[in-house]
């Protein structure tokens, strides 16, 4: 144990290498970016489900309209309330949030993500 | 001392093992936490009212009504509304081509399934279109390893799940006809034209025909019998009062490679 001095300091300096990152951005947090709704969107009120469903589960919903409408057929969601909506991501989704850089694009950098929906998928900026 | 220790080891271990699957069996038990979906009959999924249904998509081609003008219009208006992209025209590059239907000789859409030798001289000289056959026996979702391409069981028509598609053209190989065409550079440059009400398709996937799927659902005809002025007719080969069966008992029609016992849903009156 005559070396317990070396192994304590190595232990500290490893643990604060290992926590670099937390402390020295701490309280450099960037803020959570706010989405953009447009105008047709507000009006609208509600989406197809509630803001904190929609918010976390719109990749799911995304996933399940993929494979009713392209493996089923099925191509009109009934939601909870009995509304009917088409299920396309060009053609309901971006239909209200046509601002596709302020509401999809600041929350997908912010988070890190980079869905390929876009590589097939049109959406309403792209006048070519 | 040595077997001791061992024996408390042995029983540590046994009783962690018991304690995580009993811990894990606990967390299987507690009901899912799942969204609105567990409440209610809804959300649910249904077709479009006015949608157009069958057991079996057919299509019959009658090559007499055909020149070639109609083959360029069919094939316009069906590239223009799918996003096919014209690599010809874009960059003259014929090895990207990229077709869901087109024209060919006789010879080359019907080979040695019919004798050519003295054949009746329109023949020999008449375009045929050509397109995906939508096979009641399809050989190329038998060749697909990730289920990219499937045959709906409720019309019969053969799709492409472009999601899933990984681009292996085992299809490509697999398909009797050459309906398919593999995407292999980006074909967005090579569009005129994008038709915001559907996707294009991106490098690495392979694309055919659909036999207009996403009008079906519409209540539409396909956009080539839309545009063929009653030169190709489309309806339920499984249902004998439809318009293309009672043109299929009157009149003597063709498949293309009828021995490869793929069962094509395209016929042709020559």
């Amino acid at each position: 144990m005559k070396d317990k001095g070396k192994i304590v300091a190595g232990l500290i300096i490893f643990f604060m290498f290992v926590t670099f990152p937390f402390w020295y951005n701490h309280g450099a947090a960037s803020t959570a970016p706010e989405v953009v709704l447009t105008p047709k969107a507000k009006a609208a009120k509600t989406c197809i489900a509630d803001k904190e469903f929609m918010r976390t589960e719109h990749m799911q919903i995304l996933d399940e309209w993929r494979d009713t409408v392209v493996r089923d057929g099925q191509r009109v969601y009934v939601n909870e309330h009995g509304k009917e909506y088409v299920a396309s991501l060009s053609d309901t989704c971006m239909d209200c949030h046509s601002n596709k850089a302020e509401f999809c694009d600041r929350c997908h950098n912010y988070a890190s993500v980079t869905p390929y929906c876009w590589d097939c998928h049109t959406y309403p900026e792209e006048k070519k | 001392m040595m077997e001791n220790s061992r024996r408390s080891f042995l029983k540590i271990a046994g009783y962690s093992i018991l304690g995580v699957s009993a811990g894990s069996m606990l967390i299987g038990m507690t009901p899912k936490l799942t969204g609105a979906s567990s409440k209610t009959a809804l959300p649910e999924y249904i077709k479009r009212p006015e949608a157009k249904t069958a057991t079996r998509w057919g299509m019959v081609i009658d090559t007499r009504k055909i020149d070639h003008e109609m083959n360029e219009k069919l094939q316009e208006a069906c590239h223009e509304i799918h996003n096919v992209p014209d690599h010809i025209a874009k960059f003259d590059n014929k090895n990207h081509e990229i077709k869901w239907i087109w024209a060919t000789e006789f010879k080359h859409a019907f080979p040695s399934d019919q004798d050519d030798q003295f054949m009746v001289d329109r023949l020999a000289h008449v375009e045929i279109p050509v397109l995906c056959n939508h096979c009641d026996n399809p050989p190329c979702v038998q060749a697909c390893p990730t289920k990219a391409t499937f045959k709906r069981e409720s019309d019969g028509i053969v799709l492409m799940d472009f999601h899933r598609c990984i681009g292996c053209r085992f299809c490509m190989a697999a398909c009797p006809y050459g309906a398919r065409s593999f995407n292999f550079r980006d074909p967005r440059p090579a569009i005129e034209k994008i038709d915001m009400a559907f996707p294009t398709r991106m490098k690495g996937v392979v694309e055919k025909c659909n036999f207009c799927a996403e009008r079906l659902a519409k209540g539409k005809e396909p956009a080539c019998v839309e545009a063929s002025e009653g030169a190709l007719v489309f309806g339920d080969l499984n249902d004998p009062e439809s318009e293309i069966r009672k043109l299929l008992a009157e009149q003597f029609a063709i498949r293309r490679k009828p021995n490869l016992g793929t069962f094509p849903s395209v016929f042709y009156i020559v």
